[in-house]
């Protein structure tokens, strides 16, 4: 029976913070929206080589659905499995709407919107403790976030559905870091215009 | 960050009002497809056409100003593009900010192409087929192909690493790519499907470069094309030396393509 006291890794995550971590083959990755209506943008490289990654594009062809859930596998740029999505209590998670940044910001809401804090720097910071760069930020899944896309093609970020202490949990089919950035952004309705911590938990596998 | 009830109602007042601009009012200021059969392009604008065998890779250095005319006279075929700021590498075609900033997964003549530093990188300048594109899927890998085509064959990815390499750069670069010619659209269900009503034979699309870049494309099927043999035709990219009229309508349609011209502007791109 898996509970805090038995996880191998536990992190509560503050709001608009980054964070990474090593989830080996076999292990439980639970990522848990503390609060509520909170986007948790994600990337995953594989750990023996950060040259493959997440690909969205990869991951959305393998299960030939736009949407992130239960069953999907996080796929990388060779087309390895890297992870599954085993258990969601939330139902819907989004793969095509990136991740924010002070630039797209400016863009889409406003010049006056720059000078933000934004999950593109989080990602920058937390991959150049990994000998990364901004190369290497590729287009990630975001836990929580609420972005349909209509057969029109029309796609806005709506109201996340995600309760206090929802959660998805996914097993690592191959070692990989795992990089977070608990999105700061308070100009679309995916954090509730109120960012709020989120807290991960890592298990052995069996546990 | 604690936030008060009243900052969170103006952020939202804010979000609806650009949401209510990007999704009611900016597709209404898009135009009609391009005409069919193609106009020809001036003789003294032609920079230089090649002809990209099906199932094969083309890159090309695009200065601002210049656009490529993407067609198929030969026959059908998708083309998977991507592109990088030639003067950083770093700065690439970005899908996602591109969908998410302009409020629709569909790419159409009007719209714009961004790199993920906010600037404008390509403009659509022509289409054909008034968006009949794929944002979501990407192309062909060799895992995809041996699941629908005996033998070995080409593929989108292999394609576009070997782009990369002979650019200097590597997979690490590679941005998601855009598959032009394929019509995927996304059911109620979150389902992707292709849609050949969308696509009309001799269909093209004309880009226009907005700021020094290099492009790179690959001429293999989509995943999803229905065609049970692999026989992409071959693909003609024309280079040429595009006009900007001062009411340019990719400059000026919604208020995200202002914005981030100003910050090719800002930028001194």
């Amino acid at each position: 029976m898996r509970s805090e006291q038995n996880a191998i890794q536990n992190h509560r995550i503050p709001a608009e913070a980054p964070w990474s971590g090593i989830v080996r083959k076999g292990q439980t990755i639970r990522i848990i929206d503390s609060e509520g209506q909170q986007a948790v943008d994600t990337i995953f490289y594989s750990a023996a080589d950060f040259a493959e990654r997440y690909s969205a594009q990869d991951t959305l062809r393998t299960q030939g659905s736009a949407y992130i859930g239960v069953g999907t596998r996080v796929v990388s740029n060779e087309g390895n499995v890297m992870l599954t999505v085993v258990a969601d209590t939330c139902g819907r998670h989004d793969s095509m709407a990136g991740a924010c940044s002070c630039e797209s910001n400016t863009v889409r809401f406003g010049h006056d919107t720059r000078y933000l804090h934004a999950c593109r720097d989080n990602f920058l910071l937390e991959v150049s403790k990994h000998g990364m760069s901004k190369r290497d930020i590729v287009p990630n899944i975001n836990f929580f976030m609420n972005v349909p896309i209509d057969p029109s093609g029309e796609m806005t970020i709506i109201d996340g559905l995600s309760r206090p202490g929802d959660h998805v949990e996914l097993v690592a089919e191959m070692d990989v870091l795992c990089v977070i950035s608990n999105c700061p952004q308070i100009n679309n309705p995916c954090n509730g215009f109120n960012p709020t911590p989120i807290q991960v938990l890592v298990w052995e596998a069996g546990a | 960050m604690s936030r008060t009830l009243e900052q969170i109602a103006a952020d939202r007042a804010r979000y609806d009002e650009h949401q209510k601009k990007g999704l009611e009012f900016a597709p209404r200021a898009l135009p009609e497809p391009s005409p069919l059969p193609p106009l020809p392009i001036d003789a003294d604008r032609i920079l230089h056409s090649e002809t990209i065998p099906g199932g094969w890779y083309w890159w090309c250095s695009l200065k601002k100003g210049e656009a490529l005319s993407i067609g198929q006279p030969h026959g059908f075929a998708t083309v998977a593009l991507v592109a990088w700021s030639a003067r950083d590498p770093s700065e690439r075609l970005n899908l996602p900010d591109t969908v998410k900033v302009q409020w629709n997964t569909r790419v159409q003549k009007g719209r714009v192409l961004f790199s993920d530093m906010g600037r404008v990188m390509l403009s659509v300048i022509e289409d054909s087929t008034g968006g009949a594109h794929d944002v979501l899927m990407g192309g062909s890998t060799a895992a995809s192909n041996a699941a629908r085509y005996p033998g070995t064959i080409r593929n989108t990815r292999d394609n576009l690493v070997l782009v990369a390499g002979k650019l200097g750069l590597s997979r690490r670069d590679l941005p998601l790519a855009l598959n032009l010619f394929a019509p995927v659209r996304v059911q109620q269900d979150g389902a992707l499907w292709w849609n050949p009503d969308l696509l009309h034979g001799n269909d093209y699309v004309d880009l226009r470069a907005e700021m020094d870049l290099m492009v790179g494309v690959s001429t293999c099927p989509h995943p999803l094309d229905p065609n049970p043999v692999y026989a992409p035709a071959p693909v003609v990219i024309t280079r040429y030396q595009a006009q900007v009229a001062p009411d340019d309508l990719c400059r000026t349609a919604t208020a995200e393509a202002v914005r981030g011209f100003q910050n090719n502007a800002f930028a001194g791109v």
